[in-house]
This record gives structure tokens, sequence and C-alpha cells, in this order.
């Protein structure tokens, strides 16, 4: 069984972005400024334990993206996939997630006979948790959303519980199917040293629209946010209850809280 | 391309609380383009469904009432949206963000080749397009987007917009057939878990969250029981979570629930970047910490510096007072 896991490589989780007219950048002055998007290391670890539990054979990583993005991947290697394919290309620039969709898609279809392709929840720049289910159009299979466990696979069928706003549904279906996944799933594990030495040698294949038979790019993005800005400051600075004990420190909130009229 | 559409989810006869405020946004959208509003049911059962949408405000229902929906499945419901858009041509299809609501949008978008926006808090329409307001960058930007496709598909999240009240209003429904049949549906719904009789965070119109200031299991007592007086869910900062003090469910943040509640009482957290990005667009946040300096104290209206097992119980007995 050949597995894929789709990745993306993020700004960090308290990396500290700036916008300048619609550009955003950003840093983290504590630590390492692009991860590997902290929903996708879900998505790495129930791949590698298609592996570990129930024979998977090949687990690869892929991911659309610049050529930074080399560095989730190798994350991604380290965690224990057996393989890594980065698609880069000038041609595949801000994507929105439909294009997105249909490079993912080309790429899994030149892999041929995968299985099981794995997602994350959402990626933490975009933030719109599209992708998976646009893939899983663009390659006619079942997706299957918001996966808290994979119960049983093999013999081309699949058995997963997922968790939906109201409750945990079981469902059943057949393969080939696009899984995202969230936190309940797994507790990822910590690439291991060697794991990290021997990603750091690999070589990822990179390939290019050309590649995929997308030459003429991935579609037009009928999506415009080209207008990205700071979130205006919360109004005022904050009042802090005073007095002469908890007990008037928490009647005079009350009143406050009554006048806001949020009670 | 003309019409704006909402997708009405549904469940024993009633439309979901998210629905009911995507059919105010959809009226923004809708009045704002000069366009008739749609609301889409479908279901197994769903006559009074349809009524219950009239009620709402939406000039049309386009419904199929068949087996197949009973229960949503997205291979069911989202062919036939995708075929009624083809047929029909909306300029506007708006859902909740559910999760429900997500799947529908993406494949329908996928199918027609459509722009697709999600997590709306705030739409404007603009000339012939809508404006859509979302949060990016794990809650720490805005976006100003549009959807340049001739049908936008939008989706909404849970707590953005009012919920539409009931109008008096009543129509007839144009029922359709389901687009595809049981056989030709691979997913099969095994079983079912429904959650039921607590405050679900993400409806939540109060909240009151614990953090590590909590010092343990036990020390959630006095934040669950002032969440319970005031009739709110009880949520948590992740290293309560991770200290396996509560239920992940309950985590707000990051990689936890995103809310936006009119009331956010933080008791013994401190405000990391994580946990702020999933509750800063909260309308009143309180802060309960026992240091003055605590980064929950730039976000907040209204602080107590104290001890939490001191304020919270005196919250809770000035609140029994009066409500
Ligand atoms: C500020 C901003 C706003 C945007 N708004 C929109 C919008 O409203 N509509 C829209 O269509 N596009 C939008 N985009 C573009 C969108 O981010 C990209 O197309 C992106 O590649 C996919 O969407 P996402 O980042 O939201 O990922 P999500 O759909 O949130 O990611 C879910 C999962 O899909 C997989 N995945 C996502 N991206 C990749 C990738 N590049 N390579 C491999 N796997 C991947 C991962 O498994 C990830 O966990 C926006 C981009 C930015 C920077
Ligand atoms: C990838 C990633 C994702 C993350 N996602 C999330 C997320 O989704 N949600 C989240 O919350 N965090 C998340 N975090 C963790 C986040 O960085 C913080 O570590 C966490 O929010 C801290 O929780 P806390 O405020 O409860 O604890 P602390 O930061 O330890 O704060 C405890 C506070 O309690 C106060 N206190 C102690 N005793 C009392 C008392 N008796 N009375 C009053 N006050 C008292 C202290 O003064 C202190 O301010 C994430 C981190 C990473 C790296």
């Amino acid at each position: 069984m050949k597995v894929v896991v789709s990745i993306k490589q993020t700004p960090s989780t308290t990396a500290v972005l700036t916008v300048n007219g619609g550009v955003v950048s950003w840093d983290d002055p504590g630590g390492k400024p692009n991860v590997l998007n902290p929903w996708d290391e879900y998505t790495v670890e129930e791949g590698v334990r298609l592996k570990e539990n129930h024979g998977a054979t090949d687990v690869i990583a892929l991911t659309v993206g610049p050529e930074e993005s080399q560095d989730a991947l190798k994350t991604s290697l380290a965690m224990g996939c057996t393989e890594a394919i980065l698609v880069s290309d000038p041609a595949l620039q801000g994507l929105d997630s439909l294009g997105t969709a249909r490079t993912l898609a080309a790429a899994i279809n030149k892999m041929g006979d995968v299985q099981v392709a794995i997602f994350g929840r959402q990626a933490i720049d975009g933030d719109t948790g599209q992708t998976p289910v646009q893939v899983a159009r663009k390659l006619g299979w079942t997706p299957l959303t918001f996966v808290s466990a994979i119960k049983e696979i093999g013999g081309g069928k699949i058995t997963v519980e997922r968790l939906l706003d109201d409750g945990k549904e079981t469902v059943t279906t057949s393969l080939p199917v696009v899984i995202s996944t969230v936190k309940e799933i797994n507790e990822p594990r910590y690439p291991s040293l060697m794991g990290i030495r021997k990603a750091n040698r690999a070589e990822i294949p990179v390939w290019s629209a050309a590649d995929l038979g997308l030459a003429d790019g991935a579609g037009s993005s009928n999506v415009d946010w080209s207008n990205v800005y700071a979130i205006p400051p919360r109004g005022g600075s904050v009042q802090m209850i005073e007095g002469d004990s908890v007990e008037a420190q928490a009647k005079t909130l009350a009143d406050k809280l009554f006048e806001e009229k949020v009670i | 391309m003309s019409g704006v559409w909402v997708f009405l989810e549904n469940k024993e006869g009633k439309i979901a609380t998210g629905s009911r405020e995507a059919v105010s946004a959809a009226r923004t959208v809708a009045d704002g383009l000069g366009q008739e509003l749609t609301g889409l049911v479908f279901g197994e059962g769903v006559s009074g469904v349809a009524d219950a949408a009239f009620d709402l405000g939406v000039d049309a229902v386009l419904g199929a009432d068949d087996a197949t929906l009973g229960h949503f499945r997205v291979e069911a419901v989202g062919p036939l949206v995708t075929k009624l858009a083809q047929e029909h041509n909306p300029s506007v299809i708006l859902a909740s963000a559910s999760s429900r609501g997500r799947d529908l949008a993406a494949w329908v978008a996928a199918d027609l080749d459509a722009g697709l926006v999600s997590d709306g808090v705030d739409v404007a329409v603009d000339g012939d397009k809508v404006k859509v307001t979302r949060p990016v960058y794990a809650g720490k930007l805005l976006s100003d987007v549009f959807a340049t496709s001739s049908t936008q598909v939008i989706t909404l999240r849970n707590r953005a917009f009012p919920q539409a009240e009931p109008t008096g209003k009543s129509g007839s429904a144009t029922w359709v057939d389901a687009a595809v049949s049981e056989d030709a549906i691979p997913t099969k719904i095994v079983g079912f878990e429904g959650k039921e009789g607590t405050v679900s965070l993400t409806d939540a119109s109060i909240i009151v969250s614990g953090g590590r200031g909590v010092g343990g299991p036990e020390g959630f007592a006095p934040v669950k029981e002032l969440a319970d007086t005031l009739g709110g869910a009880l949520g948590a900062s992740r290293a309560a979570v991770d200290a396996g003090w509560i239920p992940y469910e309950h985590q707000v943040g990051q990689t936890g629930k995103v809310v936006s509640p009119d009331l956010y009482i933080a008791a013994g957290i401190s405000g990391a970047i994580q946990h702020q990005a999933g509750m800063r667009t909260s309308k009143i946040i309180v802060a309960i910490n026992k240091d003055a300096d605590a980064p929950i104290f730039k976000l907040a209206q209204y602080g107590i510096v104290g001890d939490l097992f001191k304020v919270l119980p005196a919250l809770t007995a000035e609140f029994k007072k009066r409500l």
C-alpha cells in the first residue's frame, strides 16, 4: 500500500508577523521562523503509523511550495516517511486552494497506485481548511474529513471515526480515500537523531509544473486575498477592578458586565 | 448569474444555529446585490424545515426530501448542489463553516471551478462581488478576500453574525429529486454518537476558562461553577490540557477551538499568543491572574489581579444573587 502525506511549510506558531502594503513577512526571534505546519505533524505521524501497523510500503511526503519547503519535507523524512517530493515552479505561485488541489492531485496521480492521501486539518497561514476535499474531487476519491481514528483498513476498504461539531461519526467506504486529520488521531513523535541525520543527507526530487502536465499552470486563481492587514487593536486598555475585598471586586465586575449586556 | 443561496443544515426538524446565522449574513449579501435569497433544505422528512426557512425570511426554498439525504453525507449533498447550481447559476452560495458546511462548500467550489472563501467573520457587497473579511495566519492578521469567479462560494464562522429572527413569512418550496442513488454512494454511516447536554464551546455566548494557574484537576471546580452559574461553557488553556487536568475538547487556542463568545473569562491563564489566537475576537474579555504583568491583561477589557481561588467563588456568589 502506497500512502501520501500532503504537508505544508508555514510560519512557526510563535512567529511575529508584519504587514507592509499587503505583503506579509515574519521572523521568530526565539526559534525557527518556518516549520512543518503544526496540524501536519498529525498528518505525517498517521502516515508513518500506517507503515508501522498496517503494512504500508511507501509513505511519501508531498508539498507544493518554494524551494525552502524542503525543510518541512526533511522533518517529515526524519519522522519516518520513506520518500519526499517537492513540487516547485514559479508558474505555480499564488494558487488558490483549488489550484493547489489540482497540482497536488496531478502529483498524486503521477506517483501511481496511491491508496490513501493524508492531509492536515488546516494550514496555519492560509487557514482555509479547503484543500483536502478539493484534492479528493480532483482525484475522484472519497473525502473523509476530521478523522480522529482509522479503525480498520485493508481489502480495499477503510473504516474511520470522524469528529464533527455535534458528535462522532463512524463510516466505512472504499479505497482510495483522501483523509484530513484532527489532533485526537495520534500523538506525533519527535524525529529521532538518526532520522534527522538521514533526512539531512536526502536528495529531494523537485517536480515542475511541466512534469505534472501543468505547463500552462494549474488554472487561474479564482480568489484575491491581496488585502492583508493587521488586526485593529482591541478597544482601549484594560480597566483594573480594585476593591477593599474580593466581594467588592466581584460586585464591581458584575455591575460592569451587566452594563456591557454580555450577561 | 443571479440569486443568493444559503445552505440550511438541519437535524431533527430544526435549522442549525450556524445556519440561522448564515441566513442573516446571506440576507445582507442578497439585499446588497438586489437579488433573491434562496434557502437550500435537504434531508428526509424536511417539509417542516422548509417552513422554518421561510419563517427565517428567505424568499424561496429549494429542497430535496430523500432517504439518501437523511444523515448528511457530502457524497449525496455535494453532487446535488453542484447540479442545481449548474441549472440555476446562483451568484453566491453561502454556508456556515461547520464541519459539514466546510465539506460541502469545498466540494461544490471544486466541481463548479469557483472561488471559495472560508471562515468569513464579516461580509459586504462591493459592486457585484462580496468582500469577505477572514482571519488569516492563525488569527494574527485579517484579510479582505474576494472570489473572482462568476459563482462565489463562502463559508461563515460561527457566532460572527446574529441569528436570523422569525418573520412569520411563509411560502411553498420547490422540491427536486436527489442527484445520486444509494448504490452510487460508497460511504456508509455505521455509527453516530451525539454530544449531548454540554454547551458546545464554539456556540457558547459565555466561556469561563482555566489555565495552569488552577493547579490541578480539582482546580477546575470553581471555574466550572462560575461557568454553570452563567450558563456558559468551560474552556481551558493547552497547559491545563497537556497536564491531563481536563480533556482536549475544552482547549481554546490555535491548536484547539477558535471561539468568539460575548464574554470570555480567563482565570490563571497567562495569555500566550497561541491561546490568544483562539479567543481574541471575543466581545468582552475578563482576565483574572495573580501576576499583574501577565500578557492576558493587554487583551482584556477588565482585569482583576488576585488569586483565582478567591475571585472565582466571589464572582459565583455575586451572580447567584443576581441571576
Ligand atoms: C493570507 C492568505 C489568504 C488566503 N485566502 C484564500 C482563500 O480565501 N481561498 C483560497 O482558495 N485560497 C486562499 N489562499 C491560498 C491558499 O492558502 C493556498 O492555496 C494553500 O496552498 C492552500 O490553502 P491553505 O493554506 O488554506 O491550506 P489548508 O486547506 O488549510 O490546508 C489543509 C491541508 O492541506 C494540505 N496542504 C495545504 N497546502 C498545501 C501545499 N501547498 N502543499 C501540500 N499540501 C498542502 C496540508 O495537508 C494541510 O494541512 C490564501 C493564502 C494566504 C496567504
Ligand atoms: C505549536 C503550539 C501550539 C499551541 N497551541 C495552544 C492552544 O491552542 N491553546 C493554548 O492555550 N496554548 C497553546 N500553546 C501553548 C502556549 O504557548 C502556552 O504554553 C499555554 O497557553 C500556557 O497556558 P497557561 O496560560 O495556562 O499557562 P502559563 O503560561 O503557565 O500561565 C499560568 C498563569 O496562571 C497564573 N496563576 C497561577 N496561579 C494562579 C492563581 N492561584 N490565581 C490566579 N492566577 C494564577 C500565573 O500568573 C500565570 O500567568 C501552543 C504552543 C505551541 C508551541
